[in-house]
């Protein structure tokens, strides 16, 4: 079958999708998209963690089918849509999909490649920021699915307590770090979301 | 070949603004992972790539009577279905011995052994094909335990073994026993005023790596194969892939792919001898990559064990002797069992003076699931007991605990039950001291204005209790382990430094073989570069067998040892350079002709801090470069009967303080707080060492109340092989763990650093118990603690 939809505000196709895939697989072996993680494959781990119509979801328990028409966020288009919500929201703490976005607006926050031979380049977002500053990242494999989690937490909630963080990260799983940096990481990004405001 | 491969990892440079040794500096593959774009060994593509699936065993022990595979090969899409008759060459590998079927034949020894293997244009087309494949088994009797597989007339689980320790066994199904024997543990008894004894069970544990085993085999034109895989030590793959290819070591060509963690579960081969032999059948690229349920039979766990401890002690509080036997089963096939023996055996008595012991490790082949390495590897079964054994006797003795521990407590000079001497610094005594006296977590934390936050109770989000039965404890606990390979392995790593001027700016190119696993070993190269050759720009080189072998990325060693190599060959690299100054500039100042000049911000000074010249000058177009092996001490083997020998090269210590809030009623635990003390020898970057030290100590935690493999002993099938069964620990699971280390250095250690990432998995789990046992005064002589086990329900 044939699937259309938007991943990281751009219009996609997908052909000769059987119908047994899962997004999951699509992004990562139909559209080269091969941020969200493929740890668990059934919804335990959170580490293909994507934005559908702005709520995060397992895409590896979403049928490709499923996402005809709608929007995806994965971790590659994860900068340009904190971008774009700062833009037309400045210190809001909307998404994308309640303001609505017209197409050439989307365009704009299309994912953009870092260089890869230095590993700089790409603006990331406050999120990713935080994430390499406080220590949040070791092997790396958990942390797409944690950064789209924690980017749509503080989007609902700029100033999270511990356990609301705790709470909202329950469904990704992390074996390297013991999950404290990556609780650092986030009080980061919200500190200096607020300072920002 | 056509096409190319994406995913293929590049350099990574970082430029500015980083620092040298001592700082924290932040990841160079840090913007790679957070942007998604970092390579993992599952996102390699290729054009006109096949999927790889294998077929595994459904049942533990049986002949294989017959295997049909006409039905999958007539599927459409499917390009080859191979058994073990179409192997090219060697039929079986393994790290220590060679025991290892790529697919089996004859017999399966363990459920979900691999039997057969697709390949196929679609993952689904391949798992459909392999459900295909008829196979008859003809069951036999089973070895689950100790007494079944040492009995007069158990099957063997392999027969004519050829190992090196086979003609030393008491019994074949036994892969290595290692006595140690000092002073007399029998006299001594008589002396001591309290004996405890305990017997204590340590469930099989998971690895649990989040990428899953995949990757990447692509036939070569010259008749051998890339391969793009994830690992920890790629010479030692490479060693065992070669003979089961066929093919001479230079035509298979490996690479390191991104990997998504490790902790001894990828030490042993996986799908890479998989791939590439569909690879070299079908003659295109094929990819693997094991799905979570295949994950947990595609790699080996840490063993199961049965522990038998006997302490006793004077009414003063001194330790007079300790007798164990240490009994892990080591699964069907042998992985790295018998050094995870001799770690059992040699660390048995913990970071304690004990002078007279009697004691046993012993390693079995049985039908369970093969278990080899991980993360604190024999010794963290052994700390789960021995720290069971000092709060028994504590108690029997009126002691405080950790008062107790102090008291018994070794330290620098101490004789080691192997006879080796302890020769760094071992502060076991000021570990424990830092733990207790932190002040304590505030009583009934779970209150707010609010009412209570249920996510700060035991049973969390369930909602289970508001405070009603909970009860507080508190445990501690300490350990040893030792760093590096140990028993005479010739352990070394290899580095090749290279120095040049690009773009008017002095650039060093680091290229090792180590296995970056998450643990931040590249961070860590780069900043041991900048601090030897004054540089700041360092590239890492990808980690590829193009050059020598950097060991494994296990047993803490690769700090040491890989940085050990770097270090080594910067310093060679600087004496070039300082060569090449003297021949250009020598004549100009007298402080060239002496040995007294460094490296610093991109120049040549003295160490009065003249500036000689400029790295820029010095180098002009010419390439400095340096490949260079570099060893740690050599060890030695332990007696065969004694256990006596200078085994070991570093030891690491960490303690650990836990405090827990316990739902007596329903037996649920929350661990409120993971406090961990450890000596780190130096910290090279304090960021990183806080974040090992905090990973081990959750992956201890996970042990002590949630992660189990389940094998049912009437079948030895795996029960539990997902992540909806088998749990690991949630950020909502995980405490607070403050980290307190300490920096002692090892003289003889490269910068004084100490192995760091084992240590914190080993006190973890005994503190959390020890804390559950505080709160319940229930004995609790087994991991993982279940509710039931509080209950008595």
């Amino acid at each position: 079958m044939r699937v259309n939809f938007t991943v990281n505000g751009r219009q996609q196709e997908a052909d000769d999708v059987w119908e047994g895939e899962s997004l999951l697989y699509v992004l990562r072996e139909r559209m080269g998209l091969p941020g969200s993680k493929n740890a668990c494959e059934q919804g335990e781990c959170g580490s293909c963690t994507v934005r559908l119509d702005g709520v995060p979801v397992c895409s590896c328990l979403v049928a490709a089918g499923q996402v005809e028409g709608r929007e995806v966020v994965t971790v590659e288009g994860l900068a340009d849509y904190a971008k774009h919500r700062e833009d037309s929201h400045p210190g809001g703490a909307c998404g994308s999909v309640c303001g609505g976005t017209d197409l050439q607006q989307a365009r704009q926050w299309q994912a953009k490649g870092t260089d890869g031979q230095t590993g700089e380049g790409g603006e990331l977002s406050p999120i990713q920021q935080a994430f390499i500053d406080a220590g949040a990242v070791q092997c790396g494999f958990c942390t797409p699915g944690l950064l789209v989690a924690a980017d749509e937490l503080l989007e609902r909630n700029p100033s999270p307590s511990d356990g609301d963080i705790r709470e909202a990260l329950s469904g990704n799983l992390c074996r390297c770090t013991g999950y404290e940096k990556i609780l650092d990481a986030v009080r980061l990004a919200a500190a200096r979301q607020e300072e920002a405001v | 070949m056509a096409g190319t491969t994406t995913g293929a990892p590049t350099n990574v440079t970082q430029k500015y603004n980083q620092g040298g040794i001592g700082e924290s500096t932040l990841r160079p593959d840090g913007t790679l992972k957070v942007t998604g774009e970092f390579a993992y060994s599952s996102d390699m593509w290729h054009e006109d790539m096949l999927w790889g699936q294998t077929l595994r065993s459904t049942v533990a022990h049986a002949e294989i009577v017959s295997i049909d595979t006409s039905e999958a090969l007539k599927m459409d899409g499917v390009y080859a279905v191979l058994t073990a008759d179409d192997m090219p060459a060697a039929k079986n590998y393994g790290m220590e011995f060679q025991d290892t079927p790529i697919l089996a034949y004859g017999k399966v020894r363990h459920h979900g052994e691999p039997v057969a293997l697709v390949a196929a244009d679609h993952p689904e087309t391949a798992r459909r094909a392999a459900a295909k494949i008829v196979i008859e088994y003809r069951e036999l009797p089973l070895i689950t335990d100790e007494a079944s597989a040492t009995a007069p007339d158990a099957i063997l689980v392999h027969e004519n073994r050829d190992d090196h320790h086979a003609p030393f066994v008491p019994h074949p199904n036994i892969v290595h026993h290692q006595p140690i024997q000092r002073g007399n543990a029998e006299e001594a008894a008589k002396k001591a005023d309290f004996i405890v004894k305990g017997e204590y069970t340590f469930g099989m544990q998971d690895q649990a790596f989040l990428g899953p085993e995949s990757g990447l085999a692509v036939p070569a034109e010259d008749g051998g194969i890339d391969l793009y895989v994830a690992t920890q030590w790629l010479h030692s793959d490479l060693k065992q892939i070669a003979p089961c290819l066929g093919l001479p070591e230079e035509k298979v060509r490996m690479t390191m792919s991104g990997v998504g963690g490790a902790f001894g579960g990828r030490e042993d081969i996986s799908m890479q001898i998989q791939a590439s032999v569909l690879a070299l059948r079908t003659g295109k690229p094929v990819k693997m990559v094991y799905n979570r349920t295949e994950s947990f039979f595609g790699h080996v766990h840490r063993h199961p064990a049965k522990l038998y401890y006997e302490h006793g002690a004077t009414k003063d509080g001194k330790l007079t002797h300790m007798k164990c036997k240490i009994v892990l089963d080591g699964g069907a096939y042998a992985s790295s069992t018998a050094s995870v023996v001799g770690n059992a055996s040699s660390l048995s008595v913990g970071p304690y003076v004990i002078d007279n012991v009697d004691i046993l490790a012993i390693g079995l082949y049985s039908n369970n699931p093969p278990c080899g390495a991980m993360r604190g590897f024999g010794a963290v079964q052994a700390c789960f007991a021995y720290e069971a054994q000092m709060d028994k006797l504590a108690a029997k003795l009126g002691m405080d605990p950790v008062e107790f521990r102090q008291l018994n407590a070794m330290e620098e000079g101490t004789i080691m039950p192997t006879g080796q001497p302890v020769e760094s610094p071992a502060p076991v005594a000021e570990l424990l001291r830092r733990v207790k006296s932190r002040p304590l977590p505030p009583e009934r934390q779970w209150e707010s204005s609010e009412g209570a936050d249920v996510r700060a109770l035991p049973g969390g989000l369930s909602n289970t209790t508001h405070g009603e039965g909970v009860v507080r404890g508190i445990g501690y606990a300490v350990g040893i382990k030792n760093v590096g390979f140990s028993e005479g392995f010739d352990d070394y790593s290899t580095a090749k430094i290279s120095m040049q001027v690009i773009n008017g700016e002095a650039v060093a190119v680091v290229h090792t073989a180590m296995a970056e696993v998450g643990q931040g070993g590249v961070t860590i190269h780069a900043q041991i570069a900048r601090t030897e050759l004054g540089v700041q720009q360092v590239t890492i080189h990808p980690a590829d067998t193009q050059v020598g072998s950097a060991g494994s990325t296990s047993a803490g060693r690769q700090t040491y040892m890989t940085g050990g190599a770097i270090k080594n060959s910067c310093e060679l690299v600087r004496e070039q350079v300082f060569e090449i100054g003297r021949r250009k500039f020598g004549s100009y100042h007298p402080a060239w002709a002496t040995e007294e000049l460094n490296l610093e911000g991109g120049k040549v000074v003295t160490n009065a801090g003249e500036v000689l010249a400029s790295i820029v000058d010095v180098l002009e177009d010419e390439v400095v470069s340096v490949e260079e092996e570099w060893r740690h001490q050599p060890t030695e083997a332990f007696d065969r009967v004694t256990g006596q020998g200078r085994g070991h090269v570093q030891y690491a210590f960490a303690a650990h303080r836990a405090v827990v809030e316990v739902d007596t009623e329903l037996g649920l635990v929350k661990v409120i707080e993971l406090a961990c003390a450890q000596d780190v020898g130096k910290a090279l970057n304090p960021l990183s060492v806080v974040g090992q030290i905090q990973g081990g100590t959750t992956q201890g935690l996970g042990v002590a109340v949630m992660e189990e493999i389940i094998v049912d002993p009437k079948t030895a099938k795996v029960r539990n092989p997902s992540f909806t069964d088998y749990l690991l620990p949630t950020i909502l699971d995980t405490p607070t763990i403050p980290v307190d280390y300490i920096e002692m250095a090892d003289p003889k250690a490269p910068y004084g650093v100490r192995g760091i990432g084992e240590a914190p998995t080993l006190s973890s789990t005994p503190a959390v118990l020890a804390a559950i046992r505080n709160a319940t005064g229930l004995e609790l002589n087994k991991t993982p603690v279940r509710p039931e086990h509080i209950t008595g329900t």
